[in-house]
């Protein structure tokens, strides 16, 4: 079974398309990228494989159920993490919001979803951070504690919207190192600027301008509409002129 | 001052402005964290229309208010949920037409002749026996509503997109801060004015920030920042004969200024 299935998907706000017949497939090892220009629709993908949009041509299969079936099942990663930042609420906290599903006491949270959250704080490597106010980490650390957000509900898929935008190069790495460490166990679809780190960690990348164009970072392949050249196939030309 | 805790007025005006400073240390919090302050100025402001309306037709100035102030909190909420470019323009038509058709229905009313003055900056020493079951009802609402819903609340505040994500029913959640924002609003016009009731939502609200590491904490410790302000300024209003609702938030403001002079200072020292 696939974990994300879309068919023949077109989609348009108002009368403007902006996805058109778009086909992909996401397996579960994979670590899936999506790259493009900004305004080439990848956001808006990502929030119908989500269900905060509803579809209306073609189809989305995520986990073999509609979207919004689907929604508790998958973590969410939304871009731009620096919103907020005065606000009082810990690192913890921020992570307890992910744990919306189970019994729960009159007030406050149970012992079980406090360790569930502090487990989900451990994995990405931020435990010692807990009780620290949002606002005082670092934008690296920040998305940490986001991933641990998404991943406090046990989803069945990662989803990630520019994890690294507005992050410091080695804070980036880490990020995208942590990625690969959970996509041992999970797939993963990121949404990237960031080509170099994509073009290391992904297993495939999509490229979305409207249409879309697979490559396949295994056999360094696309599937090319005639003349298709996007940042891939550039990098994929610099790393073959420097081997050879 | 003691002698004066004899005066039943006296009694009513400390334990109104005990209970409207919790209230409005709570519910401030939530407006803050919110950036929702123009909004709850809109609400404040429109709820003049509720007081005309109850003038004119004999009913309670709380229950006219109230009412006037909750209708147009879901207004706001539905209309800003659905677009939120235009919000600014939608308060600002609803702070002004609120006071419009209150302004029309007080002249309307046949020989009653209304201390607007007292809605615009408060009438804490003319607090009766039902305006306090008023505010208690409101405060217990408020606690309520807080216990049964505070992680829905702390989500829905924190992060608006992730908690609709998460299947919590956000509409539901902005509507029902709003309301009880207008609620608060409603009872704090007694103890400030409406034109004054925003400073007592905030001020508290900003030292509280500062010192809390939670919406809980900052709920708790605006709370009780607030029953300080406006004791102090209850007391000063009392010693020099100055309005009340003017001497509270005068004090609230110097001791923000002292709070922020500090804040700034402190990393220098």
């Amino acid at each position: 079974m696939s974990i994300i299935e879309i068919r023949d998907l077109t989609f348009a706000y108002e009368k403007q398309i902006v996805l058109q017949d778009i086909n992909l497939v996401v397996d579960k090892d994979d670590f899936f990228a999506i790259i493009g220009p900004n305004g080439g629709g990848k956001s808006t993908l990502l929030k119908l494989i989500l269900g905060l949009y509803p579809i209306k041509q073609g189809s989305i299969k995520v986990l073999n159920k509609s979207p919004l079936q689907a929604r508790e099942q998958i973590g969410y990663v939304p871009q731009n993490t620096n919103v907020n930042t005065d606000f009082p609420i810990s690192a913890l906290e921020v992570v307890l919001i992910g744990h919306n599903e189970g019994k729960r006491p009159f007030w406050g949270y149970a012992k079980s979803e406090i360790a569930c959250a502090m487990g989900a704080l451990k994995q990405v490597g931020m435990d010692s951070y807990a009780h620290h106010k949002i606002g005082e980490l670092s934008g690296g650390q920040r998305q940490r504690v986001m991933i641990a957000r998404a991943l406090c509900a046990h989803p069945k898929i990662l989803i990630l919207d520019e994890p690294t935008a507005s992050i410091d190069p080695s804070g980036q790495k880490e990020i995208y190192q942590l990625l690969k460490e959970l996509n041992s166990h999970i797939p993963i679809v990121v949404v990237s600027h960031d080509i170099f780190a994509i073009t290391q960690y992904a297993t495939k990348i999509a490229h979305i301008n409207k249409t879309l164009t697979m490559h396949d970072t295994h056999s360094k392949s696309s599937t090319h509409k005639d003349d298709h050249i996007c940042e891939v196939e550039l990098m994929w030309m610099l790393e073959n002129s420097r081997s050879q | 001052m003691l002698e004066a805790l004899s005066f039943e007025f006296m009694q009513h005006a400390l334990l109104a402005g005990i209970l409207v400073s919790i209230i409005s240390g709570i519910i401030g919090s939530l407006i803050v964290v919110n950036r929702m302050v123009f909004l709850a100025g809109g609400i404040a402001h429109t709820s003049y229309g509720g007081i005309g309306l109850a003038v004119f037709f004999g009913l309670p100035i709380f229950l006219g208010a109230s009412l006037f102030a909750v209708v147009a909190a879901v207004i706001i909420a539905m209309l800003s949920l659905g677009n939120k470019s235009r919000i600014d323009t939608i308060i600002g038509l609803i702070w002004a037409v609120g006071m419009a058709i209150g302004v029309v229905l007080v002249d309307k009313t046949q020989g009653y002749n209304v201390d607007l003055m007292s809605y615009l900056f408060g009438s804490i020493l003319a607090v009766s026996s039902s305006d306090l079951y008023f505010m208690g009802a409101t405060l217990a609402l408020v606690v309520l509503a807080i216990l049964k819903y505070y992680r829905e609340m702390l989500a829905v505040s924190y992060d608006l997109e992730y908690a609709s994500i998460r299947g919590i029913n956000v509409r539901f959640i902005y509507t029902l801060m709003l309301v009880l924002s207008a609620l608060s609003v409603v009872v704090a016009i007694k103890v400030v004015g409406l034109i004054l009731v925003i400073a007592m939502l905030t001020i508290p609200v900003y030292i509280a920030q500062h010192i809390s590491n939670s919406l809980i904490g900052m709920m708790i410790s605006s709370s009780i920042i607030s029953t300080i302000f406006t004791l102090i300024g209850l007391y000063i209003s009392y010693s020099y004969d100055i309005t009340s609702g003017a001497s509270i938030i005068l004090v609230s403001a110097v001791c923000m200024s002292i709070f922020g002079i500090y804040n700034y200072l402190k990393p220098k020292l």
